[in-house]
């Protein structure tokens, strides 16, 4: 640990807030109607495109109806993403004939790009034609994160409004959040990224002719493409001789930028992040840590000008930023200590664990990049979470076993939040013999139900899906890394779906039909099985008068509700995983540091 | 439901042509007007030939080049269309048993040092196609590059130095030598 790691938190933090401010006093102004009221053009310009698009722009709907037309949208979406990937071939943009992705992965990938989680069974540059990284994910980039926009839009409704039917027009939400801000942002930083060296162009794979020709053994096949063994059964291998180098080529760009700032993760090409196309310098990468939180830090200030209060916002901010801060100087520690069983051998430690890290980032830029995309439900990463020490990848399983809610994904971290601060409320509540109320509802018996659900279903989900695959063959088959790290492997796949994160512990062959399969569903109901009941907390509460503020009532402010926020998320996440980390991060990390 | 379809299906189309075909598109249209060089990605050329890219690593075991880190992707190293880690855990015996095999190539070519060795010559990057080392790792090989070639080690060693990429701003990011680019300035060093 030094006073540069310091310095660069610091400054991270500092650069966050500063742009986080405006922008949310922005989307404030958007979705209380302020900048459509302030700009008359704009408003008619809204008018007609909800015309244009078949809906009513003065249209409030009641929150089943808001809750079908999310889960209609996004229903699309995947029918869309399967389709592009089914017939990549046929379509255009695809200078080097990639094939039909298979329909167990294809499904898989679209339901992990509609869900926000991103997470990738396949490697892109070898499976994705240009079509498809564009017309397919990149949308479901931007439409992904809209939805989670609109989604805590209707929850902060749900606190604003009193005796109200209705938690607002689902369809004006998705295109405001779309058009008037992830577009406009993506598309600057999508410049600057270029300006740094991302690529972003259409043309076929690149040959370059190496300086230094290159020797290279590979297994040899029989005619059957079985790879032949000779007499003590040890794979025949034949030496090929090569001169040239094929990179990858692409609308790079583009897709990175949205990728970052709507919290998707799904890189365009398999190493993600840690690509130099993708993240060609170390200020790529802290502009691109910088988006990743931008919009989820944004909205908590937006959630405090909504309220009425701007305290709300800053007391929610303060309990992500301490566990952030927090959980951040535990990863760099981790990861600049080397792996003994390495520097035993004769290596020099001092560098710290460099296996599956990129050295224009070094550790602190690869730590804090691992921190903040699993904090945020990103999941791009610049570094290989599989090959961090013990405790270094137990800090991104942790984070997401929060339940996304360290700043987390774009609209799904603040509602997350919310709900923790309804329960945390609500516990207090209990303790100190008071009716539970935030903002001035009063929680009642349906919120809780809602709240349990949305609290219980992904633990239900990433515990089960890991019990389901590690007591079957085919479910141990795909494990890469032996011993406590395998069971983390299949544990950290299903967190990373189930929270809908995305990164992995990539090791994993995922790219099989049950893993297709099994974590498609985690995605799927990790994500609409929050939604929809945080909508209806939104519709209950939207529908209810607005109490006074007595002085019975607990303020949900200041550093107390600070640290009764915290330890509510903490207890909550600890009492899930405990168990479950114990034998595997937790475990590997005793083998290795007590020989 | 009924009155919900027709909204979902245009917005759906309308969302797809702008932020799937227009924006990558203005994107691009802008890129290469005003970033070309780096929009095509970042090229290097010999005469007419396109030898590299400056941000792709390539890989390199010959007695006269400096040598690149180690990369996992498959089926060569450095493969630029198959990007990819080891994603071996830390205590995965295949790791250690890659790192042990590394250790003796350049035990065996370096039998001069006999210091410790610098972990980036001996652990694989995340993409596969870093293409940096450290400054510790530069510095390990320079005797070997110098007596390959026939070199001062001092012209060597300056040559080094001067290829140190520092932090930017001095803060982000570490120190780092760009081994494609060293390569290449110790060939023009020969002609």
């Amino acid at each position: 640990m030094n006073t540069s790691l310091w310095i660069q938190i610091g400054l991270f933090l500092i650069a966050l807030f500063a742009v986080a401010w405006p922008l949310g006093r922005y989307l404030a102004s958007i979705f209380d109607e302020q900048l459509t009221r302030r700009f008359i053009w704009l408003d008619k310009f809204e008018y007609g495109f909800c015309r244009l698009i078949g809906t009513n722009p003065a249209e409030d709907m009641p929150w089943q109806r808001y809750a079908t037309a999310i889960v209609l949208f996004n229903v699309i979406g995947v029918v869309v993403v399967y389709g592009l990937q089914r017939f990549q071939s046929e379509l255009p943009l695809n200078p080097q004939s990639l094939g039909d992705v298979s329909s167990d992965s294809a499904f898989n990938t679209a339901i992990s790009f509609v869900t926000n989680t991103n997470w990738q069974g396949y490697g892109g540059e070898s499976t994705m034609s240009y079509l498809t990284q564009m017309l397919a994910l990149t949308v479901q980039n931007f439409a992904s994160a809209a939805t989670g926009i609109a989604v805590v839009i209707a929850l902060i409704r749900g606190f604003t409004r009193r005796n109200a039917a209705g938690i607002g027009n689902a369809w004006l939400d998705l295109s405001r959040a779309i058009f008037y801000v992830l577009l406009p942002l993506a598309f600057v930083f999508a410049l600057v990224l270029v300006n740094q060296g991302v690529i972003q162009n259409f043309n076929a794979y690149q040959d370059v002719k190496l300086i230094e020709p290159l020797e290279y053994a590979v297994p040899k096949n029989n005619l059957d493409g079985q790879p032949l063994q000779d007499d003590h059964r040890n794979v025949i291998t034949e030496t090929i001789k090569t001169d040239k180098q094929t990179i990858a080529m692409g609308p790079v760009a583009s897709q990175e930028a949205i990728k970052l700032i709507g919290t998707n993760g799904g890189g365009f090409f398999n190493a993600n992040s840690a690509h130099p196309f993708e993240n060609p310098t170390p200020l790529t990468n802290f502009l691109e840590m910088i988006s990743i939180f931008l919009i989820p830090a944004a909205l908590c200030f937006a959630f405090g000008q909504m309220v009425g209060d701007q305290r709300q916002g800053w007391t929610i901010l303060a309990a992500m930023t301490t566990l952030f801060i927090a959980l951040a100087a535990v990863a760099l520690w981790s990861e600049s200590h080397s792996n003994p069983l390495i520097t035993q051998l004769g290596v020099d430690g001092s560098m710290g664990n460099l296996e599956g890290k990129e050295i224009r980032f070094g550790i602190i830029s690869s730590a804090l990049f691992a921190t903040v995309t699993t904090a945020a439900s990103c999941g791009a990463v610049n570094a290989m979470h599989d090959s961090f020490l013990p405790l270094g990848g137990l800090i991104p399983m942790g984070l997401m076993m929060l339940g996304e809610v360290v700043f987390g994904g774009v609209g799904a971290g603040l509602y997350g939040m919310l709900i923790f601060a309804i329960l945390a409320v609500f516990l207090s509540g209990l303790m100190i013999g008071r009716t539970p109320e935030y903002l001035g509802k009063k929680i009642g018996v349906f919120e809780m139900k809602m709240v349990s659900i949305a609290i219980l279903v992904v633990p239900l989900l990433v515990l089960g899906g890991t019990a389901i695959a590690v007591v079957t063959e085919v479910g141990k088959a795909s494990i890469a890394n032996p011993g406590a790290h395998g069971l983390s492997e299949v544990l950290y796949a299903f967190t990373s779906a189930g929270n809908n994160n995305g990164s992995a512990f990539a090791g994993l062959s995922a790219n099989t039909s049950f893993y297709n399969i099994l974590l498609a569903i985690a995605m799927w109901f990790g994500r609409f099985g929050v939604i929809i009941p945080v909508l209806a907390i939104a519709g209950k509460l939207a529908a209810k008068p607005k109490l006074t503020v007595t002085s019975g009532t607990l303020p949900t402010h200041g550093p107390l509700f600070v640290v009764l926020l915290i330890s509510t998320v903490i207890l909550i996440g600890a009492l899930n995983y405990i168990p479950a980390l114990a034998l595997g991060p937790i475990a590997e990390h005793l083998q290795l540091f007590t020989r | 439901m009924k009155n919900l379809i027709r909204p979902a299906i245009t917005l759906f189309i309308l969302i797809s042509l702008v932020t799937g075909l227009l924006y990558p598109l203005a994107v691009t249209g802008i890129a290469q007007i005003a970033f070309p060089e780096q929009a095509a990605g970042s090229l290097l050329k010999r005469g007419d030939e396109i030898i590299g890219s400056t941000l792709i690593g390539q890989s390199f075991s010959g007695s006269t080049y400096f040598w690149s880190r180690p990369s996992a992707t498959s089926p060569m190293p450095y493969n630029a269309s198959n990007s990819g880690g080891s994603n071996l855990g830390p205590t995965n015996p295949a790791l250690i048993e890659a790192v042990n095999e590394r250790i003796k190539n350049l035990r065996a070519n370096h039998p001069e040092k006999e210091e410790k060795i610098p972990t980036d010559l001996v652990t694989a990057s995340a993409s596969g196609l870093d293409s940096h080392i450290s400054p510790a790792a530069a510095y390990y090989q320079i005797e070997r590059v110098a007596a390959a070639r026939n070199t001062d080690t001092a012209i060597v060693k300056s040559l080094v130095d001067r290829s140190i990429e520092t932090p930017q701003w001095g803060l982000l990011g570490d120190s780092r030598v760009n081994v494609l680019r060293l390569n290449l300035a110790l060939d023009a060093l020969e002609k």
